[in-house]
């Protein structure tokens, strides 16, 4: 009786004390890079930040126009960013029919973009080695939750260069089908509690190639 | 005596068997940031914690449209209140260390549920306070920037989590030595055994007098309390004397926990008050903060409340068997102690993520 009174004390209070809480909110579009040779070269995400965080984010940039932002003038932010986000892989894992594929630092041509509020992030990860695969496999999250992650409504995922391959999105969550609907018929505007809570799963797109 | 033997041999099991269960709660909080947090997919979150995060997703993102309606519409900002509230009773019933340590303390120091509450609201109205007071100098005052508050909130963090290693250490010097006494000595009699914990609370509070000096009278107080409770009516310490509360020693004494909890401010609270600053709304914001802080400190109530109760039970269950009895609600202590330390550490060196400012 008085083990399962401490275990239900322990569960309680310590339990859920390794994550973190989502404070910040990604709308992901994703672009898949194909080299002519038909292997993956990279990943090119844009990265849009909710409101909230956009505005805690550009709190104290100098910017010549109030409540508008260059992408000049975001480009200390935008380095600072990058610069931590490598500490958590760029919440972006991949694997090539199975075997991980490594990926380096961004490329040098990364921006922020401040548009209507929304600061959103664009950087391409680079593939170390340039793979072919017939499943490949890209997955986006916070294993911290943290940060949550969702794809975009409007096509989230594009593949570049590669006419032969399908690109697959898989939702956080399996979904069945009538949660798939009314997903599909909540206006954009709208708080989403379902994707919200689904986010915690991973985001992946699954690219088959013949 | 050969049956108090005994009594103290099944005890002494119920404890190690305690230790490891404790073990076990901590391993399972912490495995996923030891092991998986830069490989494998984030684990599964089902059902209570599933929910509870989908419900503190849902009212964080409502905060940010109600601020914005709130620049219109006067009335809005009632709406504001009310999911602030709603976030930050949901907000403290997911993650977050707060919860842990005060109930940890609570366990370790033997303090009363009243005791209990007063903590959790004292250090939920310092974690507005400290909240308001960053944004309020580094962003209204100073301009600064994102970047310049999260330095900021990483240090007073590390202050934090180093008190909290502080208290843990503190307490496993007190408990840990009486544990230690009563392990050494032989099995007693009843009668020798109240002796004998009478003795050992004198031990402990001579060491709290070391690091306060002027608490003559709460060592007195504390001391016939802790005498009645444990060593003849263990069930009275949910029912404490009201003077026992008039006294602000206690208080005194808890104020290390309460700024170890309180000091590190909400990431949340941080980003909801630089929106609304942004938004020409700061006072709105202030408003929000306290109230989301009242919601927090109602959850880590309850969950203090429980630890308390189960602490009591304990008691109450060790009080029909003596000698191994004390040893379990001593090691029940102790490993209260251990795990505050424990969730300092690993809070310190970044094993468990409570919080994060994360690409700022």
């Amino acid at each position: 009786m008085l083990r399962l009174f401490l275990v239900a004390i322990l569960s309680l209070t310590f339990a859920a004390s390794a994550r973190a809480h989502p404070h910040v909110w990604v709308t992901m579009h994703t672009e898949l890079i194909y080299g002519p040779d038909g292997k993956i070269t990279g990943v090119r995400h844009a990265w849009a930040f909710d409101d909230m965080f956009s505005a805690f984010a550009t709190q104290g940039l100098d910017a010549k126009e109030k409540g508008k932002f260059t992408r000049e003038e975001l480009a200390p932010l935008a380095k600072v960013n990058v610069e931590s986000l490598k500490e958590y892989d760029y919440f972006t894992y991949a694997t090539a029919d199975g075997a991980k594929v490594e990926m380096g630092d961004p490329l040098p041509d990364y921006w922020l973009d401040y548009t209507d509020s929304i600061l959103t992030l664009h950087f391409t990860l680079p593939i170390k080695t340039p793979v072919k695969a017939k499943e490949l496999k890209i997955e986006i999250y916070d294993a911290t939750i943290f940060v949550d992650f969702e794809w975009a409504k409007d096509n989230p995922v594009k593949l570049s260069g590669a006419p032969h391959c399908k690109a697959d999105v898989v939702l956080p969550r399996e979904m069945t089908y009538a949660e798939g609907k009314a997903l599909s018929n909540i206006p954009a505007d709208q708080m989403n509690t379902t994707m919200a809570w689904g986010a915690q799963f991973a985001n992946k797109i699954l690219v088959h190639c013949p | 005596m050969t049956s108090s033997r005994r009594s103290a041999l099944a005890h002494c099991a119920l404890f190690i068997l305690c230790i490891l269960l404790v073990a076990c709660a901590v391993d399972a909080a912490l495995a996923q940031p030891f092991g998986a947090s830069r490989g494998g997919p984030p684990p599964e979150v089902g059902g209570i914690t599933g929910w509870i995060f989908a419900q503190q997703a849902a009212f964080y993102r409502m905060l940010s449209s109600t601020i914005r309606a709130a620049k219109s519409d006067g009335s809005a900002a009632y709406t504001l209140m009310g999911i602030s509230f709603l976030y930050g009773i949901f907000h403290a019933a997911g993650p977050g260390h707060g919860k842990a340590v005060i109930s940890s303390y609570l366990v370790a120091n033997n303090e009363t549920w009243r005791r209990g509450i007063a903590l959790s609201f004292a250090s939920a109205v310092l974690q507005a306070i400290t909240a308001i007071a960053i944004v309020g100098i580094a962003a209204v005052l100073l301009n600064a920037t994102a970047h310049a508050m999260g330095n900021t909130v990483r240090v007073v963090e590390i202050v934090s989590y180093a008190l909290i290693v502080l208290i843990g250490l503190r307490l496993l010097w007190v408990k840990g030595r009486a544990l230690l006494k009563l392990l050494r000595s032989p099995a007693h009699e009843h009668h020798d055994h109240a002796h004998h914990d009478h003795h050992h609370h004198g031990h402990a509070h001579e060491h709290g007098r070391d690091h306060h000096h002027d608490h003559h009278h709460d060592h007195e107080h504390d001391h016939g309390h802790d005498h009645g409770d444990e060593a003849h009516a263990w069930g009275h310490a949910h029912a404490p004397e009201p003077n026992e509360l008039v006294g602000k020693h206690w208080l005194r004494r808890g104020l290390s926990a309460i700024i170890a909890v309180g000091l590190r401010p909400c990431s949340g609270a941080i980003i909801v008050l630089v929106f609304a600053l942004a938004q020409g709304l700061f006072w709105i914001g202030v408003a929000s903060t306290f109230v989301m802080g009242l919601g927090t400190a109602i959850t880590v109530a309850a969950v203090a409340t429980l630890a308390v109760a189960a602490r009591g039970f304990a008691g109450r269950l060790a009080k029909g068997k003596p000698g191994g009895g004390m040893i379990l609600l001593r090691g029940v202590e102790t490993a209260a102690a251990v795990l505050i330390i424990v969730f300092g550490i690993a809070l310190l060196t970044g094993y468990m993520v409570s919080e994060r400012m994360v690409g700022v």
